[in-house]
């Protein structure tokens, strides 16, 4: 939960996400078509992830059932239901990718961070998952950092990619 | 051939064109310009004209779709511009976002001009974070020139921008899933008929173009139909295209030909085989294209011939594999691909997809019988034809080849109780760890 935030407004969208969305409102002639956004949005301001409160404060804010919003969150892999670390590592596992040695890399990574697929390494760091096909296999293989692609990697330069991490 | 000048990518690596005044300076938004003193009915003529065929994967003429607009209604209209970009082997439209962003504005709002929209969404895939950023900056340039908003270029043709992502999901590329998505659903692929052109976005008549289709429109605009057919292999098939070749090649990248370039060239574009290797196989379309074999590496990559060899042009994403690549591991990988993103509304998608990746793991792990071959041609004729969308079909498109073209490579692991090669690249998940 962010700062600033009690319990007793825990179903409320904070006021600079709920502003952003009402920016968004003039550009869609639903309601409805403002859930991705909307989502993407609180994603954002909830750390990365989407608890509870946050699918029913978007649910509020947009008048769907929060249901219809567990629906669609669950349709989507960019949209996450559990905590994810400081920083998001997303490996490329698909065919591009592995021709040129992504199993080396997901594994190395995996070995280095000690935990396993979707899970976040103690010190809340660092959390990954392989990927589907991330559109950057010219430069396979790669991750993606965040909302960065690092590219043509090696076991070692994953690896020195993540050590940079804070 | 070597006379060929690239025309989508020519920008490509020239920081000029990230601004609007550079992009200006290159030329840009003179074909708008242009468009805008001719009738919209016009604009549609001289696309048409010109045979340019979709880029997103179906290579449906891009004109004749903007025709089926009806323009004898009160609603709104739309275009979707399809940047979701989730075929595997893929990844022009980023580059092409990434490196020249007004010119894909320029083609979007030349056919919203055409088809009479005034409003557009660029549905973005969520995991183009940066592309967006860059998209978006020269959004807001061109709305700040007057280029998009109230009255564009002066000319009393009003029209909006929006750029609206994604959140992971390869089946939003399919245009009705698009649509779904677009309005805040599930990306579940809808029934058609009725087509998006009469039922679409929010109900209305609604264009959906791929992003490498709607950049060539400048181009078509400013140096007319004419020039656009000299450029590919026949009347059915013209134009530059932009073809991504990944894999076992030296450079993997984008690379732009007039359509219609074989294998072989792109190969030697891309600075021949990786480490050396021998060609064994590759989908010359993307993860949904049927593998041909390396016999198959001369052949014209354009959209009639590679459907009569039996697989498409799809993207134009070559996936290159060399003979150190285990077939089955390929296809298992790729069925895996097509099994998570099957949305699940059909029977035969959602069954069939799962099958075909559990079956192709037993026999990846040795524990395949003489019927498993039988057993994966059942399950393509199970799914072929019988799906609400594509999706299906894109799934039994590698697996029915592999056992056409590359049927002993099945039976040797059949035989032998394990896959025969010593070392396999690629990743299976369930038979690795
Ligand atoms: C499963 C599936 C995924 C697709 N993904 C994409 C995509 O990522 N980008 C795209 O432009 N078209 C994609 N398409 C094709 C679209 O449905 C549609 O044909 C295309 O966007 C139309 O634009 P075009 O005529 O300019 O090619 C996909 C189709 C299917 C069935
Ligand atoms: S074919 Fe597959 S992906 Fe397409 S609508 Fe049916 S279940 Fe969904
Ligand atoms: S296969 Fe890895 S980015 Fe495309």
């Amino acid at each position: 939960m962010s700062k600033g935030q009690s319990a007793a407004d825990s179903s409320r969208l904070p006021a600079s996400v709920s502003e952003a969305i009402d920016r968004l409102r003039p550009r869609y002639p639903t309601t409805e078509a403002l859930l991705l956004p909307a989502l993407h949005l609180a994603q954002t301001h909830w750390g990365g992830w989407l608890p509870n409160e946050a699918i029913e404060a978007v649910a509020g804010e947009l008048d769907l059932a929060p249901a219809r919003v567990y629906g669609v969150v669950t349709f989507y892999d960019l949209y996450h239901l559990s905590p994810v670390g400081r920083h998001r590592i997303r490996i490329c596992t698909n065919l591009s990718c592995a021709l040129r040695g992504a199993n080396e890399v997901l594994q190395t990574v995996k070995r280095s961070l000690g935990v396993g697929e979707g899970q976040v390494t103690p010190d809340g760091r660092c959390s990954f998952v392989p990927f589907e096909c991330l559109g950057a296999c010219e430069q396979a293989p790669m991750m993606m950092v965040d909302d960065d692609f690092v590219g043509n990697l090696t076991p070692q330069s994953a690896l020195a990619a993540l050590e940079k991490l804070t | 051939m070597s006379a060929f000048e690239p025309v989508l990518t020519r920008n490509v690596g020239n920081p000029e064109a990230l601004t609007l005044r550079g992009y200006r300076n290159l030329g840009g938004y003179e074909a708008l310009a242009a468009s805008l003193k001719l009738e919209p009915e016009e604009v549609i003529a001289e696309v048409k004209s010109s045979g340019l065929r979709g880029r997103g994967g179906a290579g449906f003429p891009a004109g004749l779709k903007w025709s089926f607009i009806p323009q004898d209604t009160d609603k709104p209209k739309y275009l979707v511009c399809n940047a979701d970009e989730s075929e595997p082997g893929t990844f022009k439209d980023r580059i092409l976002m990434e490196s020249d962003p007004h010119q894909l504005i320029e083609g979007c709002a030349i056919c919203c001009y055409a088809v009479r929209a005034a409003t557009c969404f660029i549905y973005i895939r969520g995991e183009y974070v940066r592309p967006a950023e860059i998209l978006e900056q020269a959004i807001k340039e061109a709305y700040q020139a007057g280029l998009l908003g109230e009255n564009v270029m002066g000319s009393g043709f009003k029209l909006d921008i929006f750029l609206h992502r994604g959140a992971g999901a390869y089946i939003c590329g399919e245009e009705t899933g698009m649509l779904e998505s677009l309005e805040g659903k599930r990306g579940q692929p809808r029934i058609k008929p009725p087509f998006p052109a009469v039922v679409g976005a929010f109900g209305c008549p609604t264009v959906i173009n791929n992003v490498e289709t709607l950049c060539n429109v400048p181009h078509i605009m400013r140096r007319g139909a004419d020039w656009f057919k000299a450029i590919g292999t026949d009347e059915r098939n013209t134009g530059p295209k932009i073809y991504c070749i990944s894999g076992h090649v030296e450079q993997p990248g984008a690379y732009e030909f007039p359509i219609g370039v074989s294998l072989d060239e792109l190969i030697e574009k891309a600075g021949g085989m990786y480490n050396r290797g021998t060609l064994k196989a590759f989908q010359p379309g993307g993860a949904s294209a049927a593998f041909l074999p390396a016999a198959q590496s001369h052949l014209a990559m354009d959209f009639d011939t590679l459907a009569g060899a039996g697989s498409m042009l799809g993207s134009a994403a070559a996936i290159v594999m060399d003979e150190t690549t285990c077939l089955v591991r390929a296809t298992l990988r790729l069925a895996k691909f097509f099994n998570h993103e099957s949305c699940g509304q059909c029977t035969p998608c959602r069954e069939g997809t799962n099958w075909a990746e559990m079956v192709l793991q037993g026999i990846e792990a040795g524990r395949g019988n003489q019927e498993d071959a039988d057993l994966l041609l059942r399950i393509c004729r199970n799914m072929g034809g019988t799906t609400l969308c594509p999706l299906a079909d894109a799934a039994i498109g590698p697996l029915r080849s592999l056992i056409k073209n590359f049927g002993e490579e099945v039976t040797a692991h059949l035989e032998t109780g394990a896959c025969p090669l010593p070392y396999q690249p690629v990743f299976a998940a369930g038979v690795d760890n």
